[in-house]
């Protein structure tokens, strides 16, 4: 396992998606936090929580704005078209709970079959939609493609893995300010997608449940609006 | 009732005291139905305050709560039951009395409801959540006075607001029940006086005799302060003279942070070891405890404080007060000095220490204030509705309610009155529904309308959660500091998460006149070893910075044109007088604003007077307009009187720049996105309910954090921007850090008369802002800019790139 990990060749630390290889395979991190594999004309984006502000108020929580499936929902059709997606894989714990998936609105629900229509759609299984549901679409718990495993959960024994769960985030110290921002981490074995969703919080990449997973030589991108690379340590 | 009682004279004859004029007057006037009385601290206030009820309970032993005390400090509250139990039990009263704050036990909050005292002595948060009882009717039934001390403090702030609005929700189950205010003396008496009475009730005021006029004075030391800090350093030496020389000092600081440097640099010098506490809102409640003891026990020589102890606890033998930093308020200034020498009718004695040169101007023209008995004030503005929406909230936590009902009792509230039934009604649909216009989720709302036109919570679950949020209070994320140890660690305070988060292993800071090293955050608390060797790291804890006030600054002004400044110490004399040589000297009608090159940036200093919020705001204004002109501003600094910017491009014509039409159209553009918006927001929306608190345990569990509010409130600006959330904070924003209204002022006070002054150097009164604290970067491309650059260096590090 003494492969180098390869950058773009460009050797740019900043732009609109950040150029990388994981098991012979060239992938991109893009800004908006969804990770995009030309080769596959593949869109992967992990973590949507559609109907996490209704969850939360079902259980008794505050009546937080009910826009978030929207919100995620038009960053994802601007990246679904701006990059000519034909395939897209959601990475598990697309909705909030179960609930959600009958909750959404019906202008969300037929946006998200506008979405579907005409491309391959993947719904990987996650802990908080364990379950298939009533929307179309491949439901999945795991998903190969060339060589490279999509799945809600990193096993730590994996290879050429893709995976999210874990809504990583990344800070940076800068003259006395401190920027946090979601990010992917990958080395040579896998890559950890950030959330997506809208009301989503993170973990930070320096908890050991992250630093357990990765070699000592992993990267992170963070997201925003533009991609910037940093080491993980 | 106007004859005090043959029991309560004899009383006062065998201690020697004689009645004051006042505390009479209260008495005869104590059937009002309001009552406000001014009166220097030491004039026997709160003795006035609490005779009408000591009388009336004497001749009349009914059970029951007769009289409720508030006090904006849980420990007065503590204070004042001791202080009571002298007269209670000296004159043989059957008068129970008991305190409630959030440090009383369950058991005793519990027998309290059931089975309430006399006379309860709480907060405004501990009543607030008495009232959400649906048993609050039966507890509260017979109460015949509320006394509200301090109240001229509660009315500065949301606590207070909150509280009048439980008044008015008390008067409503107790119609007999007649309001005290206890005030120290302040601008507009009328204004606390209509804010305490039930609207549009008359409300009488007693002003005791204030007293003789303070001796106070500006230390001026051979050493000239330093150009720029709050610190004071150089005035260690001389404090410590001071301290000696009287009997009990308090020395007040303007923040935390200074208060806790201060008091270390305090005792490296203090080589007789006098014994010197130090108090302020971030020490945990027993080092503060055991501060407040030491101190009633007369065993300490002086105090390094905060705003903490502005309020609270008579000490009668504090025979000075210290004024670390300028005042930046006269009426403030007046009352800290009042803390000393409680004994009345002899003058309380107080020495300014400014920090900085500028503080000398700004002290000198406070003393010429006090002087003149000017004091300071803003308007009162209308009541805040996020304190509105947790108080219906709370309202359905007691019961099911009727709006009209809730409507009258919030308009009986005197900053209520104002509001309109249609805002009102915004409230309470964003209370019941989220008041989306996107209606999703209905069947979840919060509250429900039965068709008797009565609210109901739907979820009774949900009344624990509102119980746990009630509140005013704005704690920035704050993690408690604790030594380490196997036995869970000696509490040593708080410090904010922010800061928290800067802090890597080995780092030091101050906390409580410690130094400490910080050795890990371990389960949101932050672990600390002692470490008093090493140099610390400054602490930075929450507080506010205050603004200068409008009465002072425009004081400042007018001083500037009355050269040659016999009044200022000689050093401070001649930087005027360079100022006016090199550049010029601000004016009260104009602004100077001036222009120079320091190592290759660009300079704009702008002297608008308007206060440290407005020229904060005024720099963002400023900075996001140039960043539009292509003029690359980098950065800017604000102070009270000016603003520093820096850039790759010079600003040759400012005067554009002040045009009120311009400065509107890019403050309505900036307005929306900024972090002043989302920090008011937050803390707004968390009032209002619409973000819950952070619990400890919350905090504990569940390692992801939760989302930042500012998602919350971006998402609210794109979907939903007329929500009634967004309006509410955008009232707080203008109102609190935003501070527009100052920027207004300072524009029609000018009227575009803007001297421009481009210099080959830095000028006088721009060099000390080269030297302040909390620049702020301008947050466009510049940040992208900076963090490739931080990128590109540590790939490079590492080896790649």
């Amino acid at each position: 396992m003494n492969r180098t990990i390869s950058t773009d060749k460009s050797r740019e630390t900043a732009g609109r998606l950040h150029k990388f290889n994981i098991a012979g395979q060239s992938l991109c991190a893009l800004a908006s936090g969804a990770l995009w594999w030309p080769d596959q004309k593949m869109l992967t984006v992990s973590d949507l929580h559609f109907g996490k502000s209704g969850r939360i108020l079902r259980r008794s929580g505050p009546f937080l704005p009910p826009y978030d499936t929207r919100e995620t929902l038009a960053r994802l059709e601007s990246d679904i078209e701006n990059c000519g997606a034909n395939n897209i894989v959601c990475l598990g714990d697309s909705f909030d709970d179960i609930q959600a998936t009958q909750d959404l609105d019906d202008s969300e629900l037929s946006w998200i079959k506008h979405l579907q229509a005409g491309r391959q759609w993947v719904w990987i299984a996650g802990n908080h939609d364990p379950a298939p549901f009533s929307i179309g679409g491949s439901h999945l718990n795991e998903f190969c493609q060339s060589g490279l495993t999509f799945r809600h959960i990193a096993l730590p024994t994996a290879t050429a893995e893709v995976s999210g769960h874990y809504h990583p985030k990344y800070s940076v110290r800068l003259t006395g300010r401190r920027i946090s921002r979601p990010c992917f981490i990958y080395d040579e074995n896998r890559l950890i997608l950030p959330a997506y969703g809208t009301y989503t919080g993170g973990l930070k990449s320096s908890d050991d449940a992250l630093q357990s997973l990765f070699s000592k030589d992993a990267r992170v991108v963070i997201t925003g609006t533009t991609t910037h690379v940093f080491p993980l340590n | 009732m106007s004859v005090l009682p043959v029991s309560f004279t004899q009383w006062f004859d065998a201690r020697g005291w004689a009645i004051h004029p006042h505390q009479t007057a209260m008495l005869k006037q104590a059937n009002l139905p309001a009552l406000l009385l001014i009166a220097p601290t030491g004039g026997g206030k709160t003795l006035a305050g609490f005779l009408p009820s000591l009388v009336e309970m004497g001749s009349d032993t009914r059970e029951g709560l007769h009289t409720l005390y508030i006090s904006p400090l849980k420990a007065l509250a503590a204070d004042i039951a001791r202080n009571l139990s002298t007269p209670i039990s000296e004159i043989g009263l059957p008068i129970r009395v008991e305190h409630r704050t959030g440090d009383t036990s369950a058991t005793k909050k519990k027998r309290q409801r059931a089975d309430p005292p006399h006379i309860l002595l709480t907060t405004p948060e501990s009543l607030a959540l008495l009232l959400s009882f649906e048993d609050a009717p039966r507890m509260f039934a017979g109460l015949q006075r509320v006394v509200v001390d301090e109240i001229h403090a509660l009315a500065e702030n949301k606590r207070g607001d909150q509280l009048m609005l439980c008044l008015a929700r008390l008067q409503k189950m107790c119609p007999q029940m007649r309001r005290v205010g206890l005030s120290a003396t302040v601008e507009d008496p009328d204004a606390i006086a209509r804010y305490l009475a039930r609207h549009p009730d008359p409300c009488e005021i007693i002003h005791a005799d204030p007293g003789p006029d303070p001796d106070i004075q500006m230390m001026v030391l051979d050493t000239p302060p330093p150009w720029a800090g709050g610190g004071a350093a150089y005035a260690i030496g001389a404090v410590l003279d001071e301290v000696k020389r009287h009997k009990t000092t308090l020395i007040f600081h303007n923040t935390r942070a200074q208060a806790e440097i201060f008091f270390h640099k305090l005792w490296l010098e203090n080589s007789e070891s006098l014994p010197i506490g130090i108090h302020h809102g971030s020490l945990a409640r027993e080092q503060r405890e055991r501060v407040e003891a030491a101190m009633v026990a007369g065993q300490l020589r002086a105090i390094v404080c905060t705003g903490s102890l502005d309020l609270g606890i008579d000490w009668g033998d504090v025979d000075l007060v210290i004024q670390i930093g300028a005042p930046k308020n006269v009426k403030r200034l007046v009352q800290r000095i009042g803390r000393a020498n409680h004994r009345y009718n002899s003058p309380s004695k107080a020495i300014l220490v400014p920090a900085n040169r500028f503080e000398i101007i700004e002290c000198v023209a406070a003393l010429q204030a006090v002087k003149a008995h000017d004091l300071d004030g803003d308007p009162r503005s209308s009541g805040p509705r996020d304190v509105l929406c947790q108080h219906i909230l709370i309202a359905a936590c007691a019961g099911p309610f009727n709006a009209d009902q809730l409507h009258a009792e919030v308009y009986s509230s005197g900053d209520y009155s104002a509001l309109s039934r249609a805002d009102f009604d915004d409230c309470l649909n964003f209370v019941a529904t989220g008041g989306y216009a996107l209606s999703s989720y209905d069947r979840w709302q919060r509250l429900h309308l039965t068709p008797d036109g009565f609210w109901h919570l739907r979820d009774p679950r949900l009344a624990a959660k509102i119980r746990m949020n009630i509140g005013t209070i704005q704690d920035t994320d704050l993690l408690p500091v604790r030594l380490k140890n196997r036995m869970g660690g000696k509490p040593l305070g708080e410090v904010e998460e922010y800061f928290a988060s800067t802090l890597t292993p080995g780092d030091t800071f101050l906390i409580g006149g410690k130094v400490v090293r910080y050795d890990s955050l371990n389960e949101q608390v932050v672990q600390v070893t002692p470490n008093p060797a090493k140099k610390p790291k400054v602490a930075v804890f929450s507080g506010t910075k205050f603004s200068c006030s409008t009465q002072l600054s425009e004081r400042i002004l007018r001083l500037f044109q009355m050269g040659p400044w016999p009044d200022l110490p000689r050093h401070t004399a001649d930087w005027l007088a360079l100022q006016a040589t090199v550049s010029k000297l601000p004016e009260p009608g104009r602004i100077l604003v001036e222009s120079f090159v320091d190592d290759g940036r660009e300079y704009t200093c702008i002297y608008g007077f308007a206060g440290r919020n407005a020229m904060q705001t005024l720099g963002l204004l400023l900075t996001q307009h140039m960043e539009t002109a292509g003029l690359h501003p980098l950065g800017f600094v604000a102070t009270d009187y000016a603003t520093l910017i820096w850039g790759l491009e010079p600003v040759h014509d400012p005067a554009p720049l002040f045009e009120k039409a311009v400065l509107k159209s890019v403050f309505e553009g900036w307005l929306a996105g900024n972090a002043v918006m989302k920090r008011t927001f937050k803390n707004a929306a968390t009032i209002a309910g619409l973000i819950e608190r952070r619990s400890i345990h919350a905090k504990k569990s569940g390692r992801q954090t939760s989302f930042s509010s500012d998602i919350l409130y971006d998402t609210l600006c794109k979907y939903d921007p007329e929500h009634v959330m967004l309006k509410i904070t955008r009232e707080e924003a203008m109102k609190g850090l935003v501070d527009f209204s100052r920027i207004e002022d300072m524009l029609a006070r000018t009227h575009g008369r803007v001297d421009h002054r481009v210099l080959d150097r830095v000028s006088p009164f721009a060099a000390p802002l080269f030297l302040e604290m909390g620049r702020v970067p301008v947050d466009g491309s510049g940040n992208e800019r900076l963090l490739s650059a931080a990128a590109e260096q540590v790939m490079t590090q590492v080896g790649i790139g």
